[in-house]
């Protein structure tokens, strides 16, 4: 043997049964609880054939669920931004009487059951609800249609982007707004020119993350939606729906769609995280 | 700019940050202000830039009110302490910020912004980095960059925190010197804020040390040094021996010393003085009539030029620090263990009130030899004897 080779250690025998078993465990769990459901959702939804797959897609049914889904992530969405923004801001750089509060007021959609934020609006603005009396007089009607769909879907996907932010700016700090301020900066053009590059890359994955579940929300909406096909149902209420009138492959064809909305969001997340690798370890906290 | 600063005060939550503090600053001075951790000095910076406000006083620029103008209009030029560049942005990009972002009015053409940039990273030593971002950029890199920034908006006062705080100790030395040489170049009314008493004796025209919010002495460093206003400035700047003295039936006497006679009446018993290391006499002759405390040498520290000595004094049941060149310390034959005889040849005495010592008049004492310090108003120069 040559005397200069220095055998490599090699881990005992029983913690390489120990890596082998948990990861065998992750990836087990991973397959049997998040790969096998998803395939299930495609093999289901192609049972009966490709065209019977791109029928039960194109019913006026699915597309209207489809477009009304997308409509209200159109509308939650950039308000909870503003939202999401506004909070993290005063959160972080502001001292006022009910910030603990606020903190704690921004996680209650994340605590409490979404059946109980519709079962709130229904409350809210039914018929028999406190503002119910005088909407109906002016002719406002929000619950049981897409007005009540965005209410209930904000009120959800409301701690997303905030969460997001929050922590990002309090590591952050605000000495680079200070910097802006004392060069001459006026309060937009801080915002613009140094708060929002600072924080875009988390806005965009809060934003990514609350588009998914806006698309995704199921209890609060159901509540409020009253399941009027072609004018109150997301495509998760279609999904519901379909299923109950026995339409197995139109259940799962919506489905499988939903699903490829989820896939193209954490594939966007992935490609961005990859794109942007180096900007974002090179402006990651503390590096300088 | 002449900054006039009166009766300035800013309270934070239950403890006062600043406390009537008055200061003025003459144009194209270069000032100091040094003081622990604490002391209110970066918040008094902040109140400067227009990043904070003063529960009282007030603040005047060239005989105008500043505090009514707002950050945005100050023309203050900031370098933070962690410099707070953009990093979203490039260098080029940074420095030329605060020009961009002007009323379209008085906002440069993009030409002559990138001229100014230039002709900016050249002065601060960058030229040819304008393209790189900050987190490509060293500690020293990145202070230049800010203050690069800071001067492109063409500043009447110039801010600087801690500026020197974050870099590692050679380039710091070699930071501060270039940055009093830029000093002198432009002539801009320069204030910072530092802990480190070295940068700011090296660096200032004046020092303004604080403690606590207020302003214990505004002056030279050299009269900092030598003739400090106040304890703690005797303490805070450079090391000093403590004597507690006590009045007896021949005057103020700490064991063997007396000073001689006190400046103060009857109600003052018992007083503190500040003896700097260089300002104690050894005597290692074992002839008769040596004078002053019998003191053991403990140690010996050997510090490049200087050595510093360690010695017991049984009489003050205390340690004192003398230092010598380290050239003489074989002339006088000093080694750890001898005995030999040590005293004062300048102190700086303050009356003892309570437990803390008191500003109100101080004695400055000067030995044996005639007073070489021109008396300031409310202090006496007083000749002692042993």
């Amino acid at each position: 043997m040559n005397a200069t080779t220095i055998p490599l250690r090699q881990p005992r025998r029983s913690r390489r049964v120990l890596h082998l078993a948990l990861i065998l465990c992750a990836v087990g769990f991973m397959g049997l609880f998040l790969i096998l459901p998803l395939a299930t959702v495609f093999v289901e939804a192609l049972r009966k054939g490709l065209p019977m797959y791109l029928d039960a897609i194109a019913q006026p049914g699915s597309l209207s669920a489809m477009r009304l889904t997308l409509w209200v992530a159109a509308v939650a969405v950039p308000l909870n931004i503003v939202f999401g923004i506004a909070a993290a801001w005063s959160m972080t750089h502001f001292r006022f009487p009910g910030k603990a509060l606020l903190g704690a007021l921004i996680d209650l959609p994340f605590s409490v059951s979404p059946v109980i934020a519709g079962l709130i609006y229904v409350l809210l603005f039914g018929a028999q609800g406190w503002f119910g009396p005088w909407l109906e007089a002016h002719g406002i009607r929000i619950i049981f249609t897409a007005t009540a769909l965005v209410l209930a879907t904000m009120f959800i996907t409301l701690p997303f982007i905030a969460r997001e932010l929050i922590p990002l700016m309090q590591a952050q700090g605000s000495d680079e707004e200070e910097a802006a301020r004392v060069l001459g900066a006026g309060g937009w053009q801080m915002f613009f020119r140094v708060t929002l590059p600072k924080i875009r890359w988390a806005l965009l994955y809060g934003v990514l993350l609350c588009n998914a579940r806006a698309m995704g929300e199921f209890g609060a909406v159901s509540v409020v939606s009253g399941m009027i096909r072609g004018l109150t149902t997301t495509m998760p209420l279609e999904v519901e729906m379909r299923y109950n009138e026995y339409d197995h492959v139109g259940a799962f064809a919506v489905a499988s769609l939903l699903a490829m909305l989820g896939l193209v969001t954490l594939g966007a997340k992935t490609f961005l995280e990859w794109r942007h690798r180096g900007e974002l370890a090179a402006h990651a906290p503390g590096s300088h | 700019m002449t900054l006039e600063i009166r009766g300035l005060t800013r309270k934070f939550a239950g403890c006062n940050a600043l406390e009537e503090v008055d200061l003025s600053i003459a144009p194209g001075e270069f000032l100091a202000l040094l003081g622990p951790s604490g002391s209110g000095k970066t918040t008094l910076l902040r109140i400067l830039a227009g990043l904070d406000f003063p529960d009282g006083g007030e603040i005047k620029a060239n005989g105008r009110d500043l505090l009514s103008v707002s950050a945005r209009d100050r023309k203050v030029g900031l370098v933070f302490q962690h410099y707070a560049l953009f990093r979203h942005l490039t260098v080029a990009e940074n420095v030329a910020f605060g020009l961009r972002v002007r009323r379209w009015r008085t906002r440069p053409g993009r030409a002559e912004i990138s001229a100014r940039v230039e002709t900016l990273l050249e002065r601060v030593q960058l030229a040819g980095l304008g393209s790189r971002y900050p987190a490509q950029l060293s500690g020293g890199q990145r202070q230049r960059v800010a203050l690069a920034r800071a001067l492109a908006v063409e500043p009447d006062i110039l801010l600087l925190d801690e500026p020197f705080g974050a870099l590692d100790a050679k380039v710091r030395v070699s930071l501060r010197r270039w940055l009093r040489g830029l000093h002198e170049e432009l002539g801009l009314t320069t204030i910072f804020v530092t802990h480190d008493q070295e940068e700011a004796l090296e660096l200032s025209d004046r020092i303004a040390v604080m403690n606590r919010g207020r302003m214990e002495q505004v002056d030279t460093p050299e009269r900092v040094y030598h003739d400090a206003a106040s304890p703690f400035v005797c303490e805070f700047i450079g090391s000093a021996n403590r004597v507690n003295l006590s009045r007896g039936a021949r005057g103020f006497a700490a064991a063997e010393w007396m000073p001689g006679p006190a400046p103060w009446g009857d109600e003052v018993d018992r007083a503190i003085a500040y003896v700097r290391p260089q300002h104690l006499a050894l005597d290692v002759s074992s002839a008769a009539g040596q004078r002053g405390w019998l003191a053991q040498l403990r140690h010996i520290y050997l510090a490049g030029s200087v050595a510093h000595l360690e010695l017991d004094v049984p009489a003050l049941k205390q340690q004192l620090e003398a230092d010598v060149a380290s050239e003489d310390l074989p002339r006088l034959g000093l080694r750890a263990g001898m005995t030999l005889h040590v005293s004062p040849k300048r102190a700086i005495i303050f009356p003892a009130s309570g437990s803390e010592p008191g500003a109100e008049t101080r004695w400055v004492w000067n030995g044996e030899r005639a007073a070489a310090v021109v008396p300031a108003r409310g202090e006496r120069v007083v000749n002692g004897i042993f």
